[in-house]
């Protein structure tokens, strides 16, 4: 199991996000978390990405625990700070809104984190991310700042920083609602080259036929619950539950 | 009085002003990155005691404040602490300034996007890592133009220095100009300020378009 998150409850003042939430992800599966905004499915990202904490729950990596709460604790306790920092090694997110360093350039974005973070040599660290590049059809754009690139290339850059660290496994925030229409296509291409590739990742999106084609289990969340999970199929093509039902409804109309 | 001879008896006067602008500007750009950080301190007292010194030093004419600085220690203590005219001075102009980097620095700091913060620590960046790789550079950037305008409102500012009958430019070109009833003394103390800006705006400009390589 790459990732384990058991039991997970936040709540940002009195508003409940996430009630008793578990999601598991097995080495080289694709999960797709579809549902309203507001349901929690970004917040569930950012609890397994320590961009926020947890209230009460568990979550583990590759079976080492980063949060748990003990019996007789009502809150969540977390590894200690180095113990976190060398977790974040083994995951990648993509943002919605990229953020990429505008300061630096395309390669300089990719390679900084592995050199300044996990230590890597640079020369080793530049020809990962030279390979990386040219599998997101950026080659000849190491030297370009990211204001010189389109949305659609600024997010794959995003994607090559992220694999950079060699994780484990990466989650997608909406990869591609900041993007034009006619961009989002290069984007889903590239993470659906990286399923192909059998990378573990999970995916919030609102791409349900890119949500389709990629995931081998998708997750519908409403109101801070998981409303129903399951192949693809049956949970886009023939959901069992009348609040998924609704919102596939309006999402088609 | 001839005009050469004007330019010589102004000269040191020249050089004062330049200690004034250059002790005040390393003082008080270094001074307002620590009060920038001490005024996000955890502790309420601390963040209380830096917004009443940002308040007062902001809110009084920088004028009565070398007043206070030069007079304080004898009307309040009775200390007459000899060669004490230099240090007010420059007492007074950098923690005048300071105030100012400090309001500027933090504006540059809380522009920046949480995004930034976000993307670097998910990528496993420490807090000074952000800070000194991720969040300096940028807020450098952003608040050159701000920083500008302080430093040319500084080269003016050196004149109220004359307060405390200190003897830099503007001073001395008084002091001929009535002793000579001549209006010249000023036009080349116009002229020497107006050099002065021109070349500060030149270099500030030279070193925006240095930065300039991204948006």
């Amino acid at each position: 199991m790459v990732l384990e998150m058991n039991h997970i409850q936040k709540a940002f003042g009195d508003l409940k996000v996430l009630e008793d939430i578990s999601l598991c992800v097995d080495k080289g599966e694709v999960v797709s978390v579809i549902g309203p905004s507001g349901s929690g499915k970004s917040t569930l990202l950012r609890c397994a990405t320590f961009l926020e904490t947890i209230d009460s729950g568990e979550i583990l990596f590759d079976g080492e625990t980063a949060a748990s709460t003990p019996a007789g604790h009502d809150r969540a306790v977390y590894a200690g700070k180095a113990e976190i920092r060398r977790m974040k090694g083994l995951f990648g997110l993509v943002f919605q809104q990229f953020n990429l360093f505008p300061h630096y350039d395309v390669l300089k974005n990719v390679t900084d984190a592995p050199v300044t973070v996990q230590k890597r040599d640079r020369a080793e660290a530049e020809e990962t991310a030279m390979a990386l590049l040219r599998k997101m059809g950026l080659e000849g754009k190491e030297h370009a700042y990211p204001y010189q690139l389109s949305g659609g290339q600024q997010q794959r850059v995003a994607i090559a920083r992220a694999l950079a660290g060699k994780p484990d496994i990466l989650f997608f925030d909406e990869p591609t609602s900041a993007l034009d229409p006619e961009l989002t296509g290069e984007v889903l291409r590239v993470i659906r080259e990286l399923a192909e590739e059998n990378m573990t990742m999970v995916i919030v999106t609102h791409e349900m036929p890119f949500a389709r084609a990629v995931s081998d289990r998708v997750i519908f969340m409403s109101g801070g619950v998981i409303v129903e999970e399951g192949s693809p199929e049956v949970v886009l093509g023939n959901p069992s539950h009348e609040r998924t039902r609704q919102f596939l409804k309006n999402y088609s109309q | 009085m001839t005009i050469q001879q004007m330019l010589a008896a102004m000269l040191p006067g020249m050089g004062r002003s330049f200690a004034i602008f250059f002790l005040t500007l390393f003082g008080s750009l270094i001074l307002g990155v620590l009060v920038a950080l001490v005024r996000k301190s955890r502790f309420a007292v601390v963040r209380g005691v830096i917004k009443v010194y940002i308040d007062i030093m902001r809110g009084t004419p920088l004028m009565l404040q070398l007043l206070v600085w030069y007079f304080g220690p004898y009307y309040l203590f009775g200390w007459s602490i000899k060669g004490w005219r230099f240090p007010a001075i420059i007492l007074g102009f950098v923690l005048n300034y300071a105030a100012y980097f400090c309001e500027i620095y933090r504006s540059g700091i809380e522009s920046m996007p949480v995004g930034q913060y976000e993307a670097a620590d998910v990528l496993g960046y420490t807090r000074s890592q952000t800070f000194l790789k991720i969040i300096f550079p940028q807020v450098f950037k952003r608040i050159l133009p701000a920083v500008t305008n302080e430093v040319i409102t500084l080269v003016k500012d050196t004149s109220l220095a004359f307060t405390l009958a200190y003897s830099e430019l503007f001073s001395i070109a008084k002091q001929i100009s009535a002793a000579k009833t001549s209006f010249m003394p000023f036009v080349i103390a116009g002229v020497f300020y107006f050099v002065a800006n021109y070349l500060v705006t030149f270099g500030m400009e030279r070193l925006e378009k240095a930065f300039s390589y991204y948006k």
